[in-house]
Parts: structure tokens; C-alpha cells; sequence
């Protein structure tokens, strides 16, 4: 949510400036990134889908009522959910050219999301350790397809949060990074709203 | 099957060098390749050909590179075809043809992979990625770097593709690859791997190619162009973009999820242990219909441009026609169902999807009919484009009739997977979809070259595709009524023989059409000073790709035109109001070019040669490879320069003078060594 008011802010504040070449270009990309991240919804509603059609077929393995632990997978969220909180922050420091908060924010985002994916990744192991990986059955391979599609978005964001700190690091907050790190946060914040229908669909309302 | 860990799957068993077809296509393929790499190399072209067109991002030269790739791969395609026909002829009770029904399966499923994914695709892509720019009055499209890429993508997967006739196999389960029989189970060569591959990387490309042209049309237009001013090819374009990016994700997960089955042993469409194979059947076709509308409209596109232009008319009825494209483009999204009636959705579900598809026939009428208007009381020039374009009507008018025959379910029952269905879906995509980007490549070519092909080969290209089309698929709904399935490698019933006989005499007319093709861009190119377009407007037509010079300067438009009109440039025309820009000039910002799309091209075909073969340590390397690249990319700031007004002066000055001369290939061909 924070993503929608910050982009605005900056289209305003840009909207001042004079509309040349380079501003249009900058606004085409965060546009286009918009379009991608669209794109990319379609890709997790199939994804949804497969699990809606295969979450019986657990074919005398485990359902997700046996193994679901709301209490662990609460934390991992809130590890997610603090990053997207943490990564607001990044970008309120980034708009006041602030190089060093920018990268201590953004560097608190990454640890919390690599939380998150070691928490992801942890839970995967357990159940592959346990016989139940996602060559099990249908069930725990929708599972395991849609949860790990997510767990990899977010492991690609985390690489990219490191290459721009590493960018902001060398280069400082130039308009080219300052374009990036936007849509990071784009990024970001749309794999929050993925991880909460996650949470939903696939958690909630399998221990029901 | 046993792995290495240096080669994995790779052995050199993989190698068919004991079947002398194979060998002999292979051989071929070689050979032409080592020529033309020999030429290139003995004339010293190489130097120009990276620096000008491998690492460019101008939008026209990728479109001519997306162009070419599809010619390239129609050949291949055909070939197949041609292979299918003969073999079919003479397959009947005793006789077996000559190919094994395990080399027969791979034919078929790869010429129809190839036919859709990489001639269709590749060649509407082209003819957009020249054309809608200058239509919409921009100067390029919204993302010059990743158009390459795409491309770059794109090619890797065509190479794939090419690849599996000498390295291994090729998938058996036709182009749909319906599981469980592509599971590792029934198919447990790399074939069915080269087809996900190549289709899935190919995809990425599209997918990408799609949103960069969606932004293009709604950020990039000229000022004044609204909604309703907008070319009408600009406008199928919009909504095929927009199909694309609504049906190619699921593409991308349908594949991934049967990649994972065939990989890792999961269970998302096996037989066993709770997987769902019908799942698969509706995921393929809810990207796999609007798939077929996305190789469609853009030629409906074309046809529209194509009958106003040679009609001296304005379109008739354009509002209708954009408003049955989007009409189409929603339809097309409820009806995947239509493509498997038989699979036991029960009444209501086939009623609905029955209804569905019959109703696409509304919207395709108004355009047919539209056309139609447009020609009444036109004074018609039966130009190549013209006729590729009459021929079409007539003939996609009698494939979209079969298709509202299909749409019926309870006819469904009974002409689903025959031969008849075969005759449909190449009556409208040979008939609706090729026919058109044949007219649009011969009405743009003079555009895109300076020059325009030669008249006398292209007419003769298009009857022999005419006839020899209706040959060829006439007698395949014969032999469906008959009761003949599609894909038979061996038949016993002597009366179907004489139908197949003629449907290979018809191939062989439409490869007559083919050789006629590949003799009038020899001849074109040979004539070329005197088939020079001098004026940029060599049809008289219509949109404001016209007003620029044949070809265009590398910027498009040295000022950005404003639109008052729907067909802006016959407005002008009309109006007396110069289109050619006049000093003083302002610096123009432009893209540079860059290697790095070429480079990610080489390493997609790395990764996707590797994974299919699980040669694990290449896989990784070249994802590590592609993040470099990307990284590298995204480092480099030096990414685009102005164009000085004194440049752009000079440049002006002599593209009006040598069309006052006549003489503009030659000043256009100095623009290209300079850009």
C-alpha cells in the first residue's frame, strides 16, 4: 500500500519538473514494471487454481490439516510483513536523498525477508525429511509449486535488494538507482499481498 | 536413465546418424548455414552486421530480424508438412509410407510448435515492431533494450527447436503435449523437454515483447492521437498485447508444472498419486485459444489497412471494427472448453462453451462485412497485398463456417479429432492468419526496404497458395466426414487414399508458392532501381508510417507529428499540409545499441540446451551468467546519447533531396552506416 502512495508522490512531485524525454522514459518504466507485476498476478492466479483443484488429492499422504503450524507460519509472516514495513522506510529515506538511512533500511528489509525464506525453507526441509516432499502427492505438489513460487519471488528480491545496496553503495541515490529501488518496492509490497492470499487460501483455510 | 556429471543425459547415442532423413535434413540445415556464415565471412560483412543489426534496439531492424527468423522457420515448418503429405499418400494397407511412426509423431508435433510458435508469432511480431511506431508517431518503442532481448529469446528457442533434429529427439505428443503420455512415464526422452523448453523460453520473449508494446501504444502515441484516431492495426495490435499478457503466465506455469513433473517426480497431471491430467487440457487452452486470436487479429489488422488503402476508401465502419476486436479478444477467453467437448464436462458445461464459440462468429462477421462495404463502390487495384487479401475473405469466410460446425458440441462428438478438424483450424490459419501477414509483408515491404517486391512472382505466389490450399485441405474435410482421425501413420481403407493424393498434390502446388516467394525476393532485390519507392507513399495510403521516407531515418520522425485525423496522413495529404518535417531542428534523445541482448540470447540457448539434456553444471553457470548480464546492464549508464540538431538537419536535408532525385535507397543506405 505504502508503494501506491509513494509512486504517487513521486509523479507529483516530478509532474513539476520540466516534461522532457528522460521523465517519460522513467515513468514508461515504472508503468511497464506496474504491467509486469499485473502479468505476474495472472501467473500466481493459475497457480491458485492448481491448488484449488488438486488441495483433496493428498493420494493417503498427509492433508495440510496434519502439518500446518499456524503459530510458525504467523512469524514467518510477520518477518514478511515487517520487511514490507522496513522497506517503506528505505523509501521515505530515499526521497530525502538520505544515501546511509536508505541502505541501513534496506539492509534491515533483507534480513527480515532472508528470515522469511529461511523460515520457508526450513518448513520445506522438515516435510521432504519426513517423506512428504512434493513428489508425495497431488496436494503437496500444488503446495509445494505454489508456496515455493512465491518463496523464489522473494529470494530474486532479495538478490536485487543486494545488488542496489551495492549500486546505491558505489554510485549513491543517482535517478537511475533511485527508478530501481521504486520498483523494488513495487515488487516488494505485491509479494505481501501474494504471501497474505497464501496465507489465506492455502494456511487458514486448510486447518479449517 | 543414467547420468554423467560432466554431460549428463548426453551421449553420443543422442545422435540419430542411423536415420538417413534425419541426417539428410541436418545435412542440409548445416550446409546452408555454413554458406551464408561463409559469405558473410568472405565479404567482410560481419563488422557491419553486429554493429547494425545484431546488437541493435532499433525497433525496424528487430522487426526485419523477427521477420527473417520466420521465413527461416516456415521453410522448416513446410518441410514437415511436405514430409506428412507424402508419407500419408502412400501409407495405405500395404504400403507404409517411409517414415516410422516414432519419426512421423515427432513431425507432426514439431510442425506444429514451429508453425505457431515460431512463424506465426515471430512474424506478426516483425511486422509490429516496424509498423506500430511509425504509426502512433513515436520515435521507438517504449523499451528498446528489452525489444531485443525478446528477439534474442526468441531466436534461442527457434535454435532449440532446430537443434532436436540432430541432438536427441523430439517430442511425440504433438504440439498440445497432452500428459500423462508427455510424463516421464510414456516419454521418457528429451523430446518432450525440448518442446517445453523451446515453447517456455519463447514464451518469456513473448510475454515480454507484449508488455513493452502495450506501453508503447498507451504512453507513446503522438499528441492528438486518441483512442478513436488510432490506426486500426495500431489498435488489433493493443488488444493482442493485451491478450498476451492476460493467457502467456499461465503458458509459463502450465509448462513449469509439468516441467516439475517430468524433473522432480511430482504429481500435478500423472496418473497416480492424486495428479490431474484434465487439469493440464484446461490450463494449455486457456492460454491456447487466446492464443489463436493472438496470431489472428493483427492479421485482421493488416486486412483492414490493406482493403482501404487499395479500395481508395476510407475503412468502412472503423468504430465497429475496434469494437469487435475487443468483442473477439473477450470472447476468446470463455470458450477453451470447445477444444476437448468429448472429455466429460457433461451437458450445461458444453451448452455454455458451445454458445460461446458460436458467438465469436457475430463480431468476425461485422469486420468480414466491413471489408466488404469498404471494397462496395471502391475502385479496386488488384495489387498482391489485395489479392492476398480477397483470398482471404473468401476463403477464411468458409474456415470460420466449420468453425461454427464445430462449435456445435453434439457435431463436435463426432467430428472432434478427425481430419476434418485438421482442414479447419489450417483453413483459418493459412487462410486468416498466413494470407494476411503475406499482405502485410508485401504492402510494408517497400516501406521497410525503399524498394517494393516484384508483382508478376508475387501474383504467382498467390494463386499457387490459393490453389494449391484449397488442393490440399478440401479433400482433409472430405476424409473427416469419412471418418479419418488426424495424426494416422498407417490407414487400411483403400477409398481414402484418392483424397490424400490430391491433398499432396495441393502440398506441392503451395511449395510451388513457396519457391515463387523465395524467386520474388530475389528478383525484387535484384530490380530494386527500378522498383524504388522515391515518394515514401507508394500506395497512397493512409497512416503516418507513409509520411516518413522509405525507409525511414533511424529516428522516425525528425518532429514529432500532431494528430487532428483518423488516417492523419490522408488528412494531410488532402489538406495540402507538409508532412516532412521542416527546420529548425531540435536534438533528438536516442537508445544506444548493446550486445548484451545477443549475448543473453546465446545464454538462454546455453540454459535451455543444458537443462533439457541435465547437464546440471551448465545450467547453473548460465543462470549465473544471465544475472551477470543483467547486472552488467543494469550498471551501465552509458545506455543512450542526443542526435545534435545539425545532425538531424543534415540527415533531413538529404532524405528530401534524393526523394526529389529519386535516388533514396541510396542516402537511406548511408543513414544505415552512420546510425
Amino acid at each position: 500500500m505504502s508503494a501506491t502512495i509513494l509512486s504517487a508522490e513521486t509523479l507529483h512531485t516530478d509532474h513539476a519538473e520540466h516534461h522532457d524525454h528522460a521523465h517519460e522514459a522513467k515513468e514508461n518504466v515504472l508503468f511497464g514494471f506496474w504491467v509486469y507485476l499485473m502479468t505476474d498476478c495472472i501467473l500466481f492466479a493459475s497457480l491458485f487454481a492448481t491448488y484449488a483443484v488438486l488441495h483433496n488429492n493428498t493420494a493417503g499422504g498427509p492433508g495440510g490439516k496434519e502439518f500446518f503450524d499456524l503459530r510458525y507460519v504467523f512469524i514467518e509472516t510477520m518477518f514478511l510483513l515487517a520487511s514490507s514495513f522496513s522497506n517503506g522506510f528505505a523509501m521515505l529515506s530515499m526521497h530525502k536523498q538520505a544515501r546511509s538511512a536508505t541502505l541501513k533500511w534496506l539492509l534491515l528489509t533483507a534480513v527480515l525477508g532472508l528470515g522469511f525464506v529461511g523460515m520457508e525453507v526450513n518448513e520445506f526441509t522438515h516435510l521432504v525429511m519426513e517423506g512428504n516432499g512434493p513428489d508425495r502427492s497431488g496436494f503437496l505438489s500444488a503446495f509445494f509449486g505454489l508456496v515455493g513460487t512465491h518463496g523464489a519471488h522473494v529470494s530474486i528480491g532479495l538478490i536485487w535488494m543486494a545488488v542496489m545496496m551495492w549500486q546505491i553503495f558505489s554510485k549513491g541515490l543517482t535517478p537511475a538507482i533511485t527508478s530501481r529501488l521504486l520498483r523494488l518496492s513495487l515488487f516488494w509490497h505485491f509479494l505481501d499481498i501474494i504471501w497474505i492470499v497464501v496465507f489465506t487460501v492455502v494456511y487458514l483455510m486448510g486447518v479449517l | 536413465m543414467n547420468e554423467t556429471a560432466l554431460f549428463g543425459k548426453l551421449t553420443l547415442s543422442a545422435i540419430p546418424y542411423t536415420n538417413p532423413i534425419i541426417m539428410g535434413a541436418v545435412g542440409v540445415s548445416a550446409l546452408l548455414t555454413l554458406i551464408i556464415l561463409g559469405w558473410v565471412t568472405q565479404q567482410g560483412h560481419w563488422g557491419y552486421l553486429w554493429k547494425e543489426w545484431l546488437t541493435s534496439v532499433d525497433h525496424k531492424r528487430i522487426g526485419v530480424m523477427y521477420i527473417i527468423l520466420a521465413g527461416i522457420m516456415l521453410l522448416r515448418g513446410f518441410s514437415d508438412a511436405l514430409l506428412m503429405r507424402f508419407h500419408q499418400a502412400f501409407a495405405e494397407g500395404a504400403g507404409h509410407g517411409f517414415l516410422p511412426p516414432e519419426h512421423y509423431n515427432q513431425i507432426f508435433s514439431a510442425h506444429g510448435t514451429i508453425m505457431i510458435i515460431f512463424v506465426a508469432m515471430p512474424f506478426f511480431i516483425g511486422l509490429m515492431n516496424f509498423v506500430v511506431p511509425l504509426q502512433i508517431g513515436a520515435r521507438d518503442v517504449a523499451y528498446p533494450f528489452l525489444n531485443s532481448v525478446s528477439f534474442w529469446m526468441t531466436a534461442a528457442s527457434a535454435a532449440l527447436i532446430m537443434v532436436s533434429l540432430a541432438v536427441g529427439d523430439f517430442s511425440q505428443a504433438g504440439w498440445t503435449g497432452y500428459p500423462p503420455f508427455s510424463e516421464t512415464q510414456f516419454s521418457p526422452s528429451s523430446g518432450v523437454d525440448y518442446w517445453i523448453w523451446s515453447l517456455q523460453l519463447g514464451g518469456i520473449g513473448t510475454l515480454l515483447t507484449g508488455i513493452n508494446f502495450f506501453v508503447t501504444i498507451l504512453r507513446m502515441r503522438a499528441p492528438g492521437m486518441s483512442w478513436m484516431k488510432m490506426p486500426v492495426f495500431t489498435w488489433t495490435i493493443l488488444v493482442t498485447t493485451v491478450l498476451i499478457m492476460l493467457s502467456f503466465p499461465v503458458l509459463t506455469v502450465t509448462l513449469a508444472l509439468l516441467t516439475f513433473d517430468r524433473y522432480l517426480d511430482m504429481h500435478f497431471f500423472t496418473n497416480s498419486l492424486g495428479g490431474n491430467q484434465m487439469m493440464f487440457i484446461n490450463l494449455f487452452w486457456v492460454w491456447g485459444h487466446p492464443e489463436v486470436y493472438i496470431v489472428l487479429l493483427p492479421a485482421f489488422g493488416m486486412y483492414s489497412e490493406i482493403v482501404s488503402t487499395f479500395s481508395r476508401k476510407k475503412l468502412f465502419g472503423y468504430a465497429s471494427m475496434v469494437y469487435a476486436t475487443i468483442a473477439i479478444a473477450f470472447l476468446s477467453f470463455v470458450v477453451w472448453l470447445h477444444h476437448f467437448f468429448t472429455m466429460g464436462a457433461g451437458a450445461d458445461v458444453n451448452a455454455f462453451f458451445g454458445i460461446a464459440t458460436g458467438v465469436i462468429a457475430i463480431p468476425t462477421g461485422v469486420k468480414i462485412f466491413n471489408w466488404l462495404f469498404t471494397m462496395y463502390r471502391g475502385r479496386i487495384e488488384f495489387t498482391t497485398p489485395m489479392l492476398w487479401t480477397l483470398g482471404f475473405i473468401a476463403t477464411f469466410a468458409i474456415g470460420g463456417m466449420t468453425g461454427v460446425l464445430l462449435s456445435v458440441p453434439g457435431a463436435d462428438f463426432v467430428l472432434h479429432n478427425s481430419e476434418f478438424l485438421v482442414a479447419h483450424f489450417h483453413n483459418t490459419l493459412i487462410g486468416g492468419v498466413l494470407f494476411g501477414y503475406f499482405a502485410g509483408y508485401s504492402f510494408w515491404f517497400p516501406k521497410i526496404f525503399g524498394f517494393k517486391l516484384d508483382e508478376k512472382w508475387g501474383k504467382r505466389a498467390f494463386w499457387s497458395w490459393i490453389i494449391g490450399f484449397y488442393l490440399a485441405f478440401m479433400p482433409l474435410y472430405a476424409l473427416g466426414f469419412m471418418g479419418m482421425p488426424r495424426r494416422l501413420v498407417h490407414y487400411d481403407d483403400p477409398t481414402w487414399q484418392p483424397y490424400l493424393m490430391v491433398a499432396l498434390l495441393g502440398a506441392l502446388v503451395i511449395a510451388y508458392g513457396v519457391y515463387c516467394q523465395v524467386a520474388q525476393l530475389v528478383v525484387s532485390i535484384k530490380n530494386r532501381e527500378a522498383l524504388k519507392d522515391a515518394t515514401g507513399d507508394i500506395w497512397n495510403s493512409h497512416s503516418l508510417e507513409w509520411s516518413t521516407t522509405s525507409p525511414p531515418p533511424f529516428y522516425n520522425f525528425a518532429k514529432i507529428p500532431h494528430v487532428d485525423e483518423l488516417d492523419q496522413f490522408a488528412y494531410m495529404k488532402e489538406n495540402g499540409i507538409n508532412h516532412r518535417a521542416e527546420g529548425p531542428f531540435a536534438p533528438i534523445h536516442m537508445p544506444r545499441n548493446s550486445g548484451v541482448g545477443v549475448v543473453m540470447g546465446a545464454i538462454t540457448f546455453i540454459f535451455g540446451f543444458a537443462i533439457i539434456w541435465h547437464i546440471w553444471w551448465i545450467v547453473m553457470a548460465s543462470s549465473l551468467a544471465m544475472l551477470a548480464a543483467v547486472i552488467y546492464r543494469a550498471s551501465d549508464e552509458d545506455v543512450d546519447y542526443m542526435l545534435s540538431a545539425e545532425e538531424v538537419a543534415r540527415i533531413e536535408k538529404r532524405g528530401s533531396a534524393s526523394t526529389a532525385r529519386g535516388s533514396s535507397h541510396e542516402s537511406t543506405h548511408d543513414l544505415i552506416t552512420q546510425g
